[in-house]
């Protein structure tokens, strides 16, 4: 790769002036293994600096939301609060029940910390910027991110708490039935964009347009069954407040609560990263570098997460089965068919894409008829319910 | 088609039981609810109260009438207005007392206020425990009842404890900014509870999460005693205000709304559609309001009140139901048996039926809409 210092790609180059130095005075193997070791390094803190800005957004959006200030009294317009959680955090007591089963207790929070931290390393964060371009690289994503599954189910069990344990019911019920629909709509742009890799995919869609606008039915199958991966709201179920406490992590104190809170917020940075270049072109865009415009897109996916979490109640978990098995399966298969006809009978990419737009706007529209129809029939059923 | 398994083979399954409460987030207070689990679905629910137990029916006999009147803001402490109202009926009625016009009218507003009031934070309330997590709806319901706080601060000094009305009328008249405070405040509810209506009814997650849900049946819930929106969202269109009209709401021109649906969303509907109301009647006794004395009692009488030997029951409709209290006197200045009819309590009563068959979420959603109030509850 050349060497070329642009704002486009300095990240790369500063790497390689590093990689440069260090190969005149240490074996390869050892150059090799710094320079891994140095990117798993950047990862990482790029993971909490992610967190950081996240928690201290979630709090300001959810303020705003509710007409209030938020934090504001530490740094100007309350920016270091995040840094007075942290080191309230770490300075508090790590508290382990006496009947916990210690060995899963302690496990949990590291499970699911490395399984979500471990999402980091296919994202690609610009052009040439992918920690490791597997060319399986979004299976990678979804397997891995399903690995917090564990973590939470340990959790849950090994805190011998029965709010933690509906939660981990919860967790493994509703992650489970929401990887289906969601490997479904990852099949789909993986279809169109003709790879695996990450990289690919955005590439893909400089050639075809963004997916968003090809197949904006997939995207809201994709939204939905990313929020209930990511545990967010409408999904929140694992964690709801106003029923099960917080659920898994109820028992968690300290650092260990911390890093459950870190893994929730890593991975919902990295869900919105992946839906960014799933479906909003990545980095592609103009004029800017095409790192900026990835954290760029990436938060104003995650200020839509927030938006949503400040302004939506919580769905009930049979309801949340019920839409995942009875609706976001079947219209992801339904979606999984129209993209691979389409994509294997028509040639030309423009009429492709105005065909799989028009199909998708139909399944969107044919979906929420049958769901409102069943709500309406309900709302029937309901009135008059109290004098019979 | 299905395969049967015979007995020994199907997986063994147990309930579990859990203590939702006394420290839960949503049993607003300190409330305990033992529930039984199969799997998610509740099996069987035991509410335990008495954690705010402070004894002030007991209390109450060895002090004098009027220093009973705090007692009564701290019943249930989101609506003390309507609390002072239900206890100065019942004295009036005991010692024959007459109440002033302007003060009866003044009861009218800031009983109705604190309606709407109430309402407003039961709606949030509610939406808090289907988990709008961070307290949107709740923080806007906050903001408009600190409005509504803020006239009663004017007119009683006190924004949660006025102690405000009192036998023979209220404590004192109300200043000369309030009228033109209430007259910007009500057009500017009214839009809030529009604003309400439309940011919520529709939603469809509520909907789902609401209609069906912790079903009372009309003839259970009269059974037991269930008063106020709870009843009237049965189905059963039974209001004091209408039924007894006591103080002046004869005069007033006002709907009692019902629904039929008896479920959460009821009881929602229900709710919003009081507090419309309310605020009709609030503009009524602004335009008629007229001058003069606003207590029939002063201070220096009702604290040497000593009301003839007997029994007398007064009863208002408060904003959770009926709010009654039942008062003996031996002939001394202090009542010889002070009884509060609470509303809470009498609506919980039909928490377990209410809640049997449905799923754990739904526990908390149908306490939410009971809205009851834990000082209330306990006494």
């Amino acid at each position: 790769m050349e060497n070329v210092w642009t704002i486009e790609n300095v990240w790369n180059a500063i790497g390689m002036a590093l990689q440069n130095w260090l190969a005149g005075f240490l074996p390869a193997w050892l150059v090799t293994l710094i320079m891994d070791l140095l990117v798993i390094v950047v990862l990482l803190a790029i993971g909490i600096v992610a967190v950081l800005i996240l928690s201290f957004l979630e709090r300001k959006v959810a303020a705003r939301a509710g007409d209030r200030y938020g934090p504001n009294r530490w740094g100007p317009y309350g920016v270091l609060q995040p840094f007075a959680d942290a080191i309230k955090m770490l300075i508090k007591e790590d508290i382990v029940p006496h009947v916990a089963d210690r060995f899963s207790f302690n496990l949990a929070p590291v499970i699911v910390t490395v399984g979500a931290v471990m999402t980091y390393a296919v994202l690609p964060f610009g052009r040439n910027m992918v920690a490791a371009n597997l060319n399986i690289g979004i299976l990678y994503f979804a397997a891995v991110g399903s690995l917090s599954i564990i973590g939470l189910l340990t959790a849950g069990w090994g805190s011998r708490n029965k709010y933690a344990l509906i939660s981990a019911f919860r967790s493994v019920a509703q992650l489970i039935t929401y990887e289906v629909p969601l490997a479904l709509c990852i099949i789909c742009v993986v279809m169109l964009a003709g790879s695996l890799s990450t990289q690919d995919i955005v590439l893909a869609q400089q050639e075809r347009g963004w997916f968003f606008l090809l197949m904006p039915g997939i995207f809201i199958l994709y939204f939905l069954a990313a929020s209930a991966e990511m545990i967010r709201c409408p999904f929140d179920l694992l964690e709801a407040d106003s029923e099960i406490v917080a659920g898994h992590f109820i028992e968690y104190s300290g650092m260990k609560f911390a890093l459950f809170f870190l893994a929730e917020y890593i991975h919902l940075f990295a869900g919105s990263a992946m839906m960014v270049t799933l479906f909003f072109g990545g980095w592609l865009g103009p004029w800017l570098p095409s790192w900026l415009w990835f954290l760029i897109k990436t938060f104003v996916v995650i200020f839509v997460f927030m938006w949503i979490r400040n302004t939506f109640p919580r769905i009930r978990i049979d309801q949340v089965l019920k839409i995942g098995w009875k609706v976001m399966v079947p219209a992801g298969l339904v979606g999984l068919a129209i993209t691979g006809f389409v994509d294997k009978l028509i040639a030309d990419t423009l009429i492709a894409g105005v065909v799989l737009f028009v199909c998708n706007i139909a399944l969107i529209v044919g979906v929420s008829y049958f769901m409102g129809r069943a709500q309406r029939q309900k709302e029937m059923a309901a009135e008059g319910a109290a004098l019979r | 088609m299905s395969v049967q398994i015979p007995p020994t083979e199907r997986l063994r399954t147990d309930t579990i039981q859990i203590n939702m409460g006394p420290h839960h987030p949503s049993t607003h207070g300190v409330f305990r609810m033992v529930l039984t689990l199969d799997g998610e679905t509740v099996v069987d629910l035991e509410p335990r109260f008495g954690y705010l137990h402070r004894g002030i029916e007991k209390t109450a006999e060895e002090r004098t009438y009027v220093q009973n009147v705090p007692f009564t803001d701290r019943l249930d402490y989101i609506c003390g207005i309507t609390n002072n109202w239900a206890y100065a009926l019942a004295l009036e009625k005991l010692a024959g007392i007459e109440v002033p016009e302007r003060a009866e009218y003044i009861r009218v507003i800031l009983g109705e206020l604190t309606r709407v009031m109430n309402h407003m934070l039961a709606i949030g309330f509610l939406w808090n425990d289907l988990g709008a997590t961070t307290f949107t709806p709740v923080v806007y319901a906050f903001r408009e009842r600190e409005r509504i706080l803020d006239l009663i601060e004017m007119a009683a000094g006190s924004r949660m404890m006025p102690s405000y009305i009192r036998a023979g009328g209220v404590v004192a008249d109300l200043p000369e900014e309030f009228m033109p405070r209430l007259q910007k405040l009500v057009p500017h509810l009214k839009r809030f509870i529009d604003e309400m209506d439309t940011m919520l009814t529709k939603n469809e997650i509520f909907r789902a999460r609401a209609v069906g849900v912790g079903v009372l049946k009309a003839k259970d819930a009269i059974n037991a005693g269930v008063s106020g929106p709870v009843l009237r969202a049965s189905g059963v269109p039974y209001d004091i205000r209408k039924v007894d009209s006591y103080s002046i709401y004869d005069r007033f021109d006002f709907e009692v709304p019902v629904h039929t649906a008896g479920d959460v969303y009821a009881r929602y509907l229900q709710r919003l559609a009081e507090a419309r109301q309310s605020l009709r009647i609030i503009e009524q006794a602004m335009r008629d309001i007229p001058e003069g004395p606003v207590t029939s009692l002063p201070y220096k009488q009702l604290s040497r009140l000593k009301p003839p030997k007997g029994e007398a029951y007064g009863r208002i409709e408060s904003p959770k139901g009926e709010l009654g209290f039942y008062l003996v006197s031996d002939g001394s200045n202090k009542p010889y048996r002070f009884r509060i009819r609470s509303t809470s309590l009498l609506n919980l009563t039909l928490l377990r039926e209410m809640c049997i068959g449905h799923k754990v979420a739904d526990v908390v959603t149908i306490l939410g809409s009971i809205d009851i109030t834990l000082g209330d509850v306990d006494r």
